[in-house]
């Protein structure tokens, strides 16, 4: 019944000061599925990620990728291994055009993380651009590939974000919000682009507060509350969780 | 056309490029700055700043340290002629190889730092290069008189093809003495390879992967990159540049003296690689030969070349001109220099290339539509 | 001991003259986020307020002089000599510590000058950019000045009742040779007397707490409704009368010439980043640190177990520093470090 496990966060702390971000966070992922991570603001979605991806490292507690110790780690490694973050606030290339924020990435997946050839043409780089131009015909950027990244909008930003995670082709993808602040037809796109690529079974964990976008990609749900995970199970399971709506409705206000 | 794997468009460029300087000794002449001296130390600059701009342009770490790698360049250049031989190509290969283990040390240590910090580091140990070279390294460098080659020196390569060479000392080119005209066409073809190594260095994805960091380093730690290797490189690459400048430096004249190495030095070749226009190809390039050629003609007027110079005028008027222009010539040229800068910074942020571009966009758009000729930046 | 007690002393002045540089160039990165490479420059102005002050206290009219008979000589004596008698000779003889009175208006205004016409449209342009236009405007200054008084180092003494050096190691009951001269003291106290005022003057004024409050969060700050850049203006001002007045009394200590600001410049920048960019305390602690070593560098029993020392010591230290503290000894996270 279950699959394999790619990730595998065992006992997990993380405290900032005497402030305790994560306590004790046990929490496996399958091969293949859709896992989501909901709770309130605060409730150390975040601090779960950047712990995953070594932008911080836990207090106590191991995560494994693959059965491998990751946590100490640096981030450039993990994502090597092939654990890759989409973040929340686009952090992309400003000064680079579209396509070259997207075969940054390709070529970080082909290179390794040093290849030391300087005089290698970009123009024989057919692969990397067919790869680039694929992912972005996917997210609807291919129009407009040429231009500066800085002056896309936000949402545009976003899909270029999710671009630059998904040509990795990483085992584990992590998406922080991915469609915090789109419209609704954005997200439905997204939805859909997410759908498509978990059929090509690429493993993915989403920090979502949209329910619309949780129940309608997530094979399992983890809720976190202050730091704690206080329910977890199918999307069906949870959405009659007691302890949920309390944490939802009470944590709130 | 695959010219040395170039675009069309870049093998255009690399052709006008080489074109441009072999014939400077001819369309110099109408700026009056035809004499191979002056050519000379434009294609040896033109060589620093472009190898400056592969670091400060791409990757955005501004060094204040890389006159050190000229000046250790120099030097191991005219050890190499004491040495083995008065042939420039040991010379120039030694006084690379040296500068870029330099740079590997100092690039190591400094790299370990961003922003300002790396700044001074660069510059801390730029100094020390410099500090030392004038007093306890004087048996190596000779401190303030300057290293140079005698005739009495072993040069052994030299003894044992039997070379033998007439006069003083004098880097010599199987046979050709490397002054005058010759040494310029010596200096420009190394340029003109120099230009072409940084071209395919922009276009590979070395170059991309620096610029990326440039932007956002960070991203790049977590899009799978280790940057720290690629800044050394980028650093190592830069450092090699400024040493074969050096080298050429002491080949043309072969003399080294510490003061090369001094921090107004590094700040020089910053000024030439932003004044030209950073991070682009020929900015730097165009940046070196301003500056030089500004030192050059500037400070060789004086007074009475200034009289010559407005004598059309009707002599009230030659008057009042010559006063006005005599403090920004002959010693005063600095005055200019530090004018020029400000006036470039103020109204061409982005140096003359890209003043340049932005003066030819608004003519292309202002002949196409009035509309946006305020939204470029 | 004796000796390291002077070189102490020794090392104070320098480093309270680094420090007092290094204190503007910091404030002025703090407040204003500019990079100003014609710090330096004020350091030089300062000094040359002090030889304006002191040439024309001694404008002079050719009189006859009644001592020599048996031809026509000539010398000058200063108006205010034949004004005031010894009044007026007393008043040149100090004219180093009475410039202060000049320089600090002229400093003041010089300040709010390079602020207003050209510093105000640096605040937004990258660091790179803010040292090429400082750094135009340093030499422009630079030039201006030669042109005017030559490119020559010009003796500016100290008054004569503090010419001399004072016996302190009888003070305190240490050797009879130790000497200090009482205008390095003097410098030193002064030097001590402005930080102190400065430091004063932003802890415990309504101003210098905005300007405080700016230095950490500008934004929030401009958010309830304070004008932060004009209180940053005046901050300007006052950092550049701070390196006036460390040039005006630097000068009977080093007379001064036109490029006093650049060789000072260079090593104030390696003070403020050893001490913190941003950092107040961090560059007055680093100034006279730094003072202080490169004074012990130079003793002969230092240089002759490691030769060249006193050459590089400050650098030296400054990278092992910045490679140990990564922000220098009181710097804060994240500033300019892209």
């Amino acid at each position: 019944m279950v699959g394999n496990i790619v990730l595998n966060i065992q006992n997990v702390d993380k405290t900032f000061g005497g402030l305790q971000a994560l306590s004790n966070v046990n929490m496996q992922i399958e091969e293949g599925k859709i896992h989501a991570i909901i709770g309130p603001n605060g409730a150390g979605k975040s601090t779960l990620l950047n712990v995953c991806i070594g932008r911080l490292e836990p207090t106590s507690g191991t995560v494994r990728f693959d059965g491998e110790i990751i946590t100490g780690k640096a981030p450039y490694e993990i994502n090597q291994a092939g654990v890759v973050r989409v973040f929340q606030t686009p952090e992309i290339f400003p000064e680079l055009t579209i396509l070259e924020n997207v075969m940054i990435p390709a070529l970080a997946k082909r290179d390794g993380a040093f290849s030391f050839n300087p005089f290698k043409s970009m123009s024989d780089e057919t692969d990397i651009f067919k790869e680039a131009e694929l992912v972005l015909e996917d997210m609807g950027l291919i129009d407009q590939m040429y231009d500066h990244s800085g002056s896309m909008s936000r949402g545009d930003k976003r899909r270029l974000e999710l671009a630059m995670g998904l040509v990795q082709r990483p085992r584990l993808l992590l998406l922080d919000e991915p469609t915090a602040g789109m419209s609704r037809a954005d997200t439905n796109a997204t939805i859909e682009t997410l759908i498509r690529i978990k059929e090509r079974g690429m493993t993915k964990v989403i920090i979502e507060h949209d329910m619309h976008v949780v129940f309608s990609l997530a094979d399992k749900i983890s809720v976190l509350a202050q730091g704690a995970i206080i329910a977890e199970g199918a999307p069906d399971e949870i959405r009659g969780n007691p302890k949920v709506q309390e944490a939802y409705l009470g944590g709130a206000h | 056309m695959n010219f040395f794997k170039l675009s069309p468009r870049d093998a255009l460029l690399m052709v006008v490029f080489a074109a441009v300087v072999l014939l400077a000794p001819i369309w110099m002449k109408p700026f009056g700055a035809a004499y191979p001296d002056l050519l000379q130390k434009f294609a040896i600059f033109g060589l620093f700043a472009i190898g400056f701009n592969i670091l400060f342009g791409l990757t955005g770490y501004l060094s204040f340290g890389h006159a050190a790698f000229l000046g250790i360049g120099s030097y191991t250049t005219v050890w190499t002629f004491k040495l083995l031989s008065m042939n420039p190509i040991p010379a120039v290969i030694f006084g690379t190889l040296v500068a870029g283990l330099f740079a590997v040390l100092i690039g190591f240590v400094s790299l370990r730092r961003t922003g300002i910090y790396f700044s001074i580091l660069t510059l801390a140990f730029a100094q020390m290069c410099y500090n030392l070279a004038y007093s306890v390294l004087t048996p190596i460098t000779n401190g303030e008189t300057g290293l140079r080659v005698l005739r009495d020196d072993p040069m052994l390569l030299d003894k044992a093809l039997g070379v033998v060479q007439e006069g003083s000392p004098i880097g010599s080119f199987f046979g050709i003495n490397m002054r005058g005209y010759p040494a310029f066409y010596f200096c420009a073809v190394i340029l003109i390879i120099g230009f072409f190594i940084s071209l395919r260095i922009f276009r590979s994805p070395f170059g991309l992967k620096l610029r990326a960091i440039k932007s956002n380093q960070n991203r790049m730690r977590y899009t799978g990159f280790n940057t720290r290797p690629y800044l050394l490189w980028a650093f190592v690459i830069s450092g090699m540049y400024a040493g074969m400048a050096g080298s050429m430096l002491a080949v043309t004249d072969p003399l080294a003296g510490a003061e090369r190495m001094q921090w107004t030095a590094s700040g020089e070749v910053v000024l030439m690689t932003i004044l030209g226009g950073v991070g682009t190809l020929i900015g730097p390039m165009l940046g070196a030969v301003l500056i030089k050629y500004f030192e050059n003609i500037f400070s060789a007027f004086n007074e009475s070349a200034l009289h010559d110079m407005f004598s059309f005028l009707p002599s009230w008027l030659e008057t009042v001109m010559v006063t006005v222009v005599h403090p920004f010539v002959g010693e005063g040229w600095h005055l200019t220099l530090g004018s020029l800068f400000m006036v470039i910074v103020i109204f061409l942020p982005g140096g003359l290339v890209e003043g340049a571009t932005r003066l030819f966009k608004r003519r292309k758009s202002d002949g196409v539509t009035n509309k946006n000729s305020g939204s470029e930046n | 001991m004796d000796a390291i007690f002077l070189q102490t002393l020794n090392g104070l002045d320098k480093g309270g003259a680094y420090a007092l540089i290094a204190l503007g160039l910091t404030l002025v990165f703090g407040t204003l986020g500019v990079v100003n490479f014609a710090h330096g420059a004020l350091f030089m102005l300062g000094a040359f307020c002090a030889v304006t002050f002191q040439k024309i206290l001694t404008l002079s009219k050719k009189v006859k002089d009644e001592s020599i008979t048996f031809f026509d000589a000539y010398k000058e004596i200063p108006y205010l000599e034949i004004w005031f008698g010894d009044t007026g000779a007393a008043i040149i003889d100090w004219a180093v510590p009475l410039s202060i009175l000049m320089a600090i208006p002229v400093m003041l205004l010089i300040g709010l000058i390079m602020e207003r016409g050209l510093i105000q449209y640096f605040y937004k342009r990258t660091h790179a950019e803010q040292i090429l236009v400082t750094f135009g405007l340093a030499i422009v200054i630079q030039e201006i000045i030669k042109s005017f008084f030559g490119a020559n180092p010009i003796p500016t003494p100290a008054p004569d009742v503090i010419a001399g050096s004072a016996n302190i190691g009888s003070w305190i009951g240490l050797s009879d040779s130790l000497v200090y001269p009482y205008w390095r003291m003097i410098y030193l106290l002064f030097a001590l007397a402005v930080i102190g005022a400065v430091f004063a003057f932003l802890q415990f004024t309504t101003f210098g707490m905005v300007v405080r409050a700016g230095m950490a969060d500008r934004e929030t700050v401009a958010l309830l409704g304070i004008n932060v850049e004009r209180r940053f203006t005046i901050v300007f001002g006052i950092a550049a009368i701070v390196a006036g007045l460390a040039g005006v009394m630097y000068t009977p200590i080093l007379p001064p010439d036109y490029h006093i600001g650049m060789d000072f410049l260079v090593l104030s920048f390696v003070v403020v980043v050893v001490g913190g960019m941003g950092s107040l305390p961090g560059a007055v602690a680093a100034g006279f640190l730094l003072g202080i070593l490169q004074s012990f560098a130079s003793m002969n029993e230092v240089k002759s177990i490691f030769p060249g020392i006193d050459q590089i010591i400050i650098y030296l230290v400054a990278v092992v520093i910045l490679l140990v503290r990564p922000r220098g000894l009181l710097g804060r996270k994240g500033v300019m470090e892209d």
